[in-house]
């Protein structure tokens, strides 16, 4: 066992460049191996090297004068890329989807009330001092309390306090029971900052930001005491706002940029011809939703849900909206990129009979409002009228209200003015946290204000329960459970899952497989490419 | 009067960002706002007070010279780190006036001479193929002629990078270079209304009898239109001038977002839509100001140029 560890350690030293070819050898041959073997190793090694070096230029599709380097108010993808940039939280996800310690150099909890993490020793920040507890306790607090303005308050409402048990290890205890809290600090949100210093951009990333104009562009370079084996491997960064698409793709055909974002799906297909381009598409967790408000006439009444849910033509919307890239949806939110997606559960399809037999069941009469606009995701509004036009099949009348963009999540989307809208939820990495987000009674964002339903509330305790559950196959049950009270009783209707779609110029190399948690590799291609 | 404007157009600017629905809060949190953090944020900035007495405060910062800090970054973690609205403004502006600088440089003179030339030559096929080119350009929206010039002067032949992204440390030959293509789309947009202008200004003299007694002197064309002519057109060539100058610099917010060119317009538009009061109110205050210097300079131009309004009758 040590020497199978010794050697992966070995192999990374040697892929890193750290080591040669013959230093590997002679190290691995004393441990007993064969020198065929090791040969082969070494090979292995030396072929998925990542090369070090070079300038990676990253156009992005947001960006505005307002960010800051404060990841509490990150709100937008180029303040998502640029906080992964220079900084590092307790744990990771990593590219294959698993949950790795990061800053933290492990997680234990035996009732996963009090979470302990024995922090990584000797890590600097960019400004030369040593990250402690000290400075974790700190950048957690920035997120806790009644005068913090981090999106990130929600998620750590629970944690009852963070402590510190000498330099190297800080201890949480939460009010409730929570198998998942380790995901939790991963967020992007929390990044771990030194004491005192939440907003400058200093971190203990594998990047040292230069310069950062709002809205315009960030230049980082390597940082050279990176402590991450395998990871950051150019030399400078520059990370380019490109809101326009046609001029974000017209840049990466032209080599002004190596990599973008959001590629524009309508004109994929002639984007595709170019020699240059390279496209990655991977379906994530990220789904679009039609959340129907139960406290609203007339979605309170099962039978009209149902009728709603069944007059959807799912892969029609995948093939118009997203132009196939992205995947049905069954009307819950877990992903097949989840960790226990509920395969089991029937695919919810167009049927105008159910519809309309479920439709007359209700009673109900006259036209059903639907507000979208495309601040909810590109392309709401033609869904909509999509949705509208295949719910007349079954005799339903829909009027697709049309709302402005500006002001949209205060004033349409979980409001009480609106009993139906159109909604985006980039998902989030394990079932708890998005239940939590959206569906379970206590969370001020469950835009379907399903709560007094039964189902509902057997929901309400199935997740409650299953947090407190570190057994897999229990919670695998409850978890499968849980989608399918949502699907059937639930206010929502998730008939897509987006992919993310992004592109960069053959020069990029990547590993083989690349994060579903958000787009370009999980937002980490800073750190996690390399050129060829 | 100036002052009143600009007075005028501040209490315009505030009441109609008070009037939009949202705030900073909401804005920046976006779905993730919760009641909570938004409360936290509108203590943080002071939104929690009423409207009239953030415009008094504001009013009376901005007579004494102080333009205030963008709400963004505002006193994180206990530490200030918002920028002043000048700082923000300044060097968005220089990137802007030096734009539209460039743009001015090709398009006035091009526009003048274009104007002059047909005017002398009216209704020839030079005229009219002049024309028909002007206004076709005019005529297509600026994004349009935009991704027309990248197609062929960057995809297709690499003349000119497509994306203008300079920073304060671009130097001026790269910087001009960086620029061409904004600018000549800004020049393809702006020249049509000039040149068509200083054509129909000088054609209108052309019927007056002191030209007709010029060419009856014996005057060549040239000569009666430099000579005799022109230095009457030059207040409504003025006027119009100075309202396309004034366009460039405070209308051009297609053309940065389509070069990635770092102005003032995209400042102000995400000013706007994180409803950033301070910033946006700076925004204002400097378009408004640019218009009224431009209108005025035209102004002198045109009394200067007619020696009969410098008396009172």
């Amino acid at each position: 066992m040590m020497t199978k560890i010794f050697i992966e350690q070995q192999q990374k030293k040697l892929a890193n460049g750290v080591i040669d070819r013959r230093h590997f050898m002679m190290s691995v041959l004393a441990t007993g191996l064969a020198v065929p073997t090791v040969l082969s190793l070494a090979d292995k090694a030396e072929a998925a090297a990542p090369n070090r070096g070079g300038l990676f230029r990253m156009g992005i599709a947001h960006g505005s004068t307002t960010d800051t380097l404060d990841s509490a108010t990150s709100e937008n993808h180029f303040t998502l890329i640029n906080g992964y940039t220079f900084g590092n939280h307790l744990t990771e996800v990593s590219n294959t989807g698993e949950l790795i310690p990061e800053l933290a150099e492990s997680y234990e909890s035996s009732d996963a009330q009090r979470w302990v993490f024995n922090l990584r020793q000797g890590v600097e920040f960019h400004n030369g001092k040593t990250m402690t507890s000290e400075d974790v306790i700190a950048s957690l607090a920035h997120h806790m309390g009644e005068d913090s303005t981090s999106a990130a308050k929600g998620l750590l409402t629970a944690v009852k306090s963070v402590t510190a048990d000498g330099k190297n290890r800080v201890i949480f205890d939460l009010e409730s029971a929570n198998a998942d809290f380790p995901y939790i600090v991963s967020d992007y949100h929390i990044s771990i900052r030194p004491a005192g210093d939440m907003a400058s951009g200093i971190g203990t990333g594998g990047y040292i930001l230069q310069s950062f104009e709002p809205g315009v562009k960030t230049v980082l370079q390597r940082n050279p005491n990176y402590w991450k084996d395998g990871r950051a491997h150019f030399d400078e960064v520059e990370l380019i706002s490109i809101i326009d698409p046609t001029a974000r793709q017209t840049a990466l055909m032209n080599g002004d940029i190596d990599a973008m974002d959001r590629v524009d799906l309508k004109t994929i297909n002639l984007f595709k011809r170019n020699p240059n381009v390279n496209i990655l598409e991977i379906t994530g967790t990220a789904h679009y939703t039609f959340p129907m408000r139960l406290n609203v006439d007339p979605f309170g009444d099962y039978d009209l849900r149902m009728a709603l849910k069944h007059s959807i033509k799912r892969q029609e919307l995948v093939d118009k909206i997203l132009l196939g890239y992205g995947a049905v949806g069954n009307d819950h939110p877990i992903s097949t990129a989840n960790r226990y997606h509920n395969s089991d559960l029937p695919q919810r399809e167009f049927d105008a009979d159910k519809a309309a037999h479920h439709y007359k069941k209700s009673g109900h009469s006259g036209k059903i409002q639907l507000s979208a606009s495309d601040a909810a995701f590109a392309g709401a509004v033609d869904a909509a009228q999509l949705i509208a036009n295949s719910a007349s099949e079954a005799g339903i009348e829909i009027e697709v209200v049309r709302e402005p963009n500006d002001g949209y999540w205060s004033n349409v989307w979980n409001n009480d003015a609106k009993g139906w809208c159109a909604c985006y939820w980039g998902g989030r990495p394990t079932e708890d946290w998005m239940f939590s987000a959206a569906y379970t009674n206590d969370t001020e964002w469950n835009d379907t204000a399903w709560k007094g339903t039964d189902s509902s509330k057997k929901f309400n305790s199935l997740v409650k329960e299953a947090r407190a559950e570190l057994s897999d196959t229990k919670r695998r049950e409850l978890y499968y459970e849980c989608q399918s009270l949502i699907s059937d009783d639930g206010g929502s209707i998730v008939p897509l899952f987006n992919s993310f779609v992004s592109a960069n110029s053959k020069a990029i190399s990547t590993d083989k497989q690349i994060a579903a948690n958000w787009d370009s590799d999980g937002a980490k291609c800073v750190e996690r490419w390399w050129f060829a | 009067m100036g002052v009143a404007t600009l007075f005028a157009v501040s209490i315009i600017i505030f009441s109609s960002m008070e009037l939009l629905p949202g705030d900073f809060g909401q804005a920046i949190l976006g779905q993730a706002a919760t009641e909570d953090t938004v409360a936290a944020f509108r203590r943080e900035l002071g939104l929690d007070q009423p409207a009239i007495v953030r415009y008094g405060q504001w009013l009376t910062a901005v007579l004494q010279g102080d333009l205030g800090t963008s709400f963004s970054g505002r006193n994180a973690s206990g530490v200030d780190r918002s920028r002043e609205v000048v700082d923000l403004v300044a060097p968005r502006l220089r990137n802007t006036l030096f734009l539209a600088s460039m743009a001015a440089l090709f398009a006035i003179p091009l526009s003048l001479v274009l104007g002059i030339s047909t005017a002398l030559y009216r209704n020839s096929v030079y005229d009219r193929s002049i024309s028909m080119t002007t206004l076709t350009a005019i005529s297509f929206p600026e994004f349009f002629v935009a991704y027309i010039l990248i197609l062929f002067l960057s995809s297709l032949s690499s003349v000119f990078p497509s994306l203008a992204n300079v920073d304060a440390d671009t130097q001026f030959g790269e910087r001009v270079y960086r620029v061409a293509l904004p600018a000549l789309t800004l020049t393809l947009v702006i020249v049509a209304h000039m040149m068509r202008m200083t054509r129909a200004a000088i054609i209108n003299l052309l019927a007056s009898p002191y030209i007709q007694m010029a060419r009856l002197s014996g005057a060549s064309p040239t000569e009666v239109i430099l000579k005799h002519a022109l230095p009457n057109a030059w207040a409504p060539i003025a006027t119009v001038i100075a309202f396309n100058l004034a366009y460039l610099v405070v209308g051009v917010v297609v053309v940065e977002v389509v070069f990635v060119y770092p102005g003032i317009g995209q400042l102000m538009v995400d000013a706007v839509a994180r409803r950033d009061i301070p910033v946006v109110q700076g925004c204002a205050l400097i378009f408004a100001m640019t218009y009224i210097l431009l209108n005025l300079i035209a102004d002198i131009i045109g009394i200067v140029t007619n020696p009969r309004l410098l008396y009172p009758k």
